[in-house]
C-alpha cells in the first residue's frame, strides 16, 4: 500500500503502462525536463529516454497528428494536451482523422491513441486554462471520452486506456490532482475503463458525477445527511459510451436523478443521461432529471469562477429541488 | 543522373550544393546591432539610428518605468493580488523599440506578455492586471489604443494580424510610409511551431498583407529551449515564404526600433509584410507559476544579465550623450510613483458578479441564458447576509 496523489496516479499508471509495452511513447509540450506543467510525466524522461518521452514543439494538431503515424507505425502514443482550452488547434486531427480512422478503414487499421486533457475549473487561472470541452469529444462517433475522480481510478483508467485499442480522450481533473488515496498496486483494478460505480451507497436521490465533480458531490451527500437525507453518489468515470445499466439501476432506486458537471448546461453530457434516465426509467421517476452545471457562458475570469462552478451548496439547491417535486 | 520528365524543365533535376550542416537556431549569428551591451554606438549597413540623444532618453524612461511594472506585478502576484503574471523582464528593448516605432494608426496584436508594447500604445497598465487578477478577460477597448486584447492560445493572433492588414489593404489605408497603415503581430519561438504562425506567413505573403511579424526569440518555450522549435535561424524561416527576415539584438533598443521602422515602412508603403526576430532572452520565469531552475543552468542568465537592455542604454547615456545623475533619479522617483498607483489601482480594482457576465455572450441576448441568469441572481439572494 502507498499513498498516492491523483497526478501521481497517472504519473504511476503511465510507468507502469511504458515497463509493459515498449510501444508506448508518451509526447506533448514541457513533459520531458519539466515533467509537465503540473508534473504528472515527471522522471519518465530520464527512466525512458527521449524517444519515447517527446518534448514536441509547440503545436497541438502536430502532437495528435504525428500521433496518427506513430499509431499507423505500431505505437500506442499517449498525448498530452497542456490545458483543455489549447487542445482545440487539434481538434481537427481529433475528429476528422482520429476518430474516422478505424471506421473508414473497414476496421483494418486501429487507432490506439490516448490523448491526456487536464480539464475543469477551480485553479484560479487565467482564460483556456479552467474549461470542460468532454461535451464536443463525446458527441463524437469513434472517440471514447473518459474521467478519472479519485487517485486509484487514475492510475488504473490511464493503463485501461493505453490497452484500450480505440482513441481515448481521458480527463484528468486538474483541481483534484493532489487528492490523495491509498493505493495497492497488487490489487487488480475494481472495473473495467467503461464502467460506472456507486461510490456512496443512498435511498433518496442520486447524484449522478464524474471527474472533479465526484468529491463535490460525495460532501453534498455527507452534508445532506443532516437534513435526513441519503444520496446515492454515482461515479460515471465514462462519458463515451455511458454506463447506462448501473445509471439505470441506480435512479430505480432511489427515483430521483441529479446530473452534476461543470461543462455548460445546454447540451451537456446531462442532457443525454436525462433524455435516457426519462426514456429507461420513466414509470420509477419521482421528479424530472435535474442537471446542477456549469453556466452557459464562457468560463467566466476566475475571481467569479466559485459561483460559476456546481459547489456543495448548488448540489444541496438541486437536491432540494429534486425533493420538492 | 536525371531523366527528362515530360513537362518538367531539366533545371528542376538540377544538383543543389552539396549540403551543409545548417546553422544551428541557438546559435549566435549575426545579427542587427546598433548598440553594443557595454552601450557603444555601431553602425549598421542597412539600419541606422536617426532620432537624437532626448529620443534615447525617452526609450530609457520607458523600459525602466515597464521593467518597474514589471516588477510590482511579479510582486503583487506573490502577494496573492494577482492569480498570475508573465513577467516581460529581459525583453523591455524589444518591446519599446518596435512599440515606438509605430505610428497612431498602426494597429497591434499582442501576446500576453507585450506589457512594454501596451505601455508605448497608451494603454493603462492597471488595465492590464485584470486579466491576471481574475475579474477581467478583456479590461480595454481595442479601438481606443489600437492595440488588440491579450492573446493567451500561442499564435492565434498573428492570423488576426494579417486579416486586419488584408482590411487595411483593402481600404486602401496603405500607400505611403508616413501616412500609410500596418499592422504588427508580436509572437515568440514557442509559437513559430504553430501551423497558425506558418498560416499567417503564408497568408501574409500571398495577399502581400502590411503585416510585419515581431517574434520575440526568447530561448525558451516554458521548459523547451529554441532547438525544439527549429534547426535554423528563426528569420530565415521568412525567405521560404516569401518575405523578408531579419534577425536583430532584442536587447538593444534602438536596432529594434530601427529594424521595426523600417519594416513598418514597407508594410505602410504597400511592399508587404517582414518576419522580425528580437533575439533576447526571457530573464524571469515564463510565468509566476513556473520553475526554471528545473530545466535550465544559471550561467545562461548570468551571461545574458552582461546584454541587459536598460544597462547598456544608461552606459550610453552617461558616458557619451552626457546625461547626469540627476535624469536617471528623476527617472527612479516617477518609476515608484508609477508602481504605487499600479498597487493602489489594483488593490481597489472591483469584485465583479457572476450575473455581470451573462448579459456579453451574444449581442442578442438568448431567452435560455435571461433565465439562467435570472436563477442564478434568485439562488444568489438565497445567501444573502450568510458568509458561504
Amino acid at each position: 500500500m502507498t499513498k498516492i496523489t491523483l497526478g501521481k496516479g497517472i504519473n504511476a499508471g503511465l510507468r507502469a503502462a511504458m515497463e509493459a509495452d515498449p510501444k508506448v511513447v508518451v509526447m506533448g509540450e514541457d513533459i520531458g525536463k519539466l515533467g509537465g506543467v503540473f508534473r504528472v510525466t515527471e522522471g519518465l524522461q530520464k527512466d525512458f529516454g527521449e524517444d519515447r518521452v517527446i518534448d514536441t514543439p509547440l503545436a497541438e494538431s502536430g502532437i495528435i497528428g504525428t500521433a496518427v503515424g506513430l499509431a499507423l507505425r505500431g505505437y500506442r502514443p499517449v498525448c498530452e494536451i497542456q490545458f483543455d482550452g489549447f487542445v482545440f488547434p487539434a481538434y481537427d486531427q481529433i475528429i476528422n482523422q482520429v476518430a474516422k480512422m478505424h471506421f473508414r478503414s473497414h476496421g483494418r487499421i486501429r487507432m490506439p491513441v490516448v490523448i491526456r486533457i487536464p480539464y475543469g475549473g477551480g485553479i484560479g487561472a487565467v482564460e483556456h486554462h479552467s474549461e470542460s470541452p468532454e461535451t464536443l469529444f463525446a458527441h463524437v462517433p469513434g472517440l471514447k471520452v473518459v474521467s478519472c475522480g479519485d487517485p486509484v481510478d487514475a492510475y488504473w483508467m490511464i493503463q485501461q486506456a493505453i490497452a484500450t485499442d480505440d482513441p481515448v480522450v481521458f480527463f484528468e481533473p486538474k483541481r483534484r490532482y493532489h487528492e490523495k488515496a491509498e493505493l495497492d498496486e497488487s490489487v487488480p483494478p475494481a472495473l473495467p475503463l467503461h464502467q460506472a460505480k456507486v461510490v456512496r451507497e443512498g435511498t433518496d436521490a442520486t447524484l449522478l458525477c464524474y471527474g472533479p465533480m465526484v468529491k463535490t458531490c460525495l460532501q453534498a451527500a455527507e452534508a445532506a445527511v443532516e437534513d435526513g437525507r441519503q444520496l446515492e453518489v454515482v461515479d460515471l468515470r465514462t462519458i463515451s459510451p455511458f454506463d447506462l445499466p448501473t445509471i439505470f439501476a441506480s435512479v430505480k432506486k432511489t427515483r430521483r436523478a441529479i446530473v452534476v458537471h461543470e461543462a455548460p448546461y445546454t447540451l451537456g453530457p446531462g442532457s443525454e443521461i436525462a433524455a435516457r434516465v426519462t426514456e429507461e426509467c420513466f414509470y420509477h421517476l419521482e421528479a424530472p432529471v435535474l442537471r446542477v452545471t456549469g453556466f452557459d457562458t464562457p468560463y467566466p475570469p476566475s475571481r467569479m469562477e466559485e459561483d460559476y462552478l456546481p459547489d456543495l451548496d448548488r448540489v444541496l439547491d438541486g437536491v432540494d429541488r429534486v425533493m420538492g417535486y | 543522373m536525371s531523366e527528362s520528365v515530360p513537362g518538367i524543365t531539366p533545371e528542376v533535376f538540377a544538383p543543389v550544393e552539396a549540403p551543409v550542416s545548417p546553422p544551428q537556431a541557438s546559435e549566435e549569428v549575426e545579427f542587427v546591432q546598433l548598440l553594443t551591451p557595454e552601450g557603444e554606438r555601431v553602425e549598421h549597413p542597412d539600419y541606422s539610428f536617426d532620432l537624437d540623444d532626448e529620443a534615447i532618453k525617452g526609450f530609457y524612461r520607458d523600459m525602466t518605468l515597464v521593467r518597474r511594472i514589471d516588477t510590482e506585478a511579479t510582486a503583487l502576484q506573490r502577494q496573492g493580488e494577482l492569480g498570475l503574471w508573465a513577467s516581460l523582464l529581459g525583453q523591455e528593448a524589444a518591446q519599446i523599440g518596435s512599440g515606438r516605432a509605430l505610428n497612431s494608426k498602426d494597429m497591434v496584436f499582442p501576446t500576453y506578455r507585450e506589457h512594454g508594447v501596451a505601455w508605448c500604445q497608451g494603454v493603462d497598465p492597471l488595465r492590464l492586471l485584470g486579466l491576471f487578477r481574475g475579474v477581467d478577460q478583456g479590461a480595454w477597448d481595442p479601438r481606443e489604443n489600437n492595440f488588440h486584447l491579450y492573446t493567451i492560445v500561442i499564435g492565434a493572433q498573428t492570423l488576426h494580424a494579417t486579416g486586419y492588414a488584408m482590411g487595411q489593404q483593402r481600404d486602401h489605408a496603405i500607400g505611403d510610409a508616413e501616412n500609410g497603415e500596418a499592422t504588427i503581430a508580436y509572437f515568440g519561438d514557442g509559437a513559430s511551431s504553430q501551423g497558425d504562425v506558418n498560416e499567417a506567413f503564408i497568408w501574409a505573403s500571398v495577399f502581400n498583407a502590411p503585416v510585419v511579424f515581431f517574434c520575440q526569440n526568447n530561448q525558451w518555450a516554458i521548459s523547451e529551449p529554441i532547438d525544439r522549435q527549429t534547426r535554423i535561424p528563426l528569420y530565415q524561416r521568412a525567405a521560404g515564404f516569401g518575405f523578408p527576415g531579419v534577425r536583430v539584438d532584442g536587447n538593444d533598443v534602438l536596432a529594434t526600433y530601427a529594424v521595426s521602422q523600417q519594416a513598418l515602412s514597407r508594410a505602410r508603403e504597400g511592399s508587404g509584410p517582414t518576419l522580425i526576430e528580437a533575439y533576447t532572452y526571457r530573464m524571469g520565469a515564463h510565468t509566476t507559476s513556473d520553475d526554471p531552475t528545473k530545466y535550465r543552468l544559471s550561467e545562461d542568465l548570468e551571461h545574458w544579465k552582461l546584454k541587459d537592455p536598460i544597462e547598456r542604454v544608461r552606459a550610453y547615456l552617461t558616458r557619451t550623450a552626457g546625461v547626469d545623475h540627476d535624469f536617471f533619479d528623476q527617472i527612479d522617483a516617477e518609476a515608484d510613483g508609477v508602481a504605487a498607483t499600479l498597487r493602489a489601482g489594483c488593490l481597489s480594482m472591483p469584485e465583479p458578479e457572476l450575473t455581470d457576465f451573462f448579459d456579453t455572450v451574444y449581442v442578442e441576448q438568448t431567452p435560455q441564458l435571461v433565465e439562467q441568469k435570472e436563477q442564478f441572481a434568485a439562488y444568489a439572494a438565497s445567501f444573502e447576509g450568510e458568509v458561504r
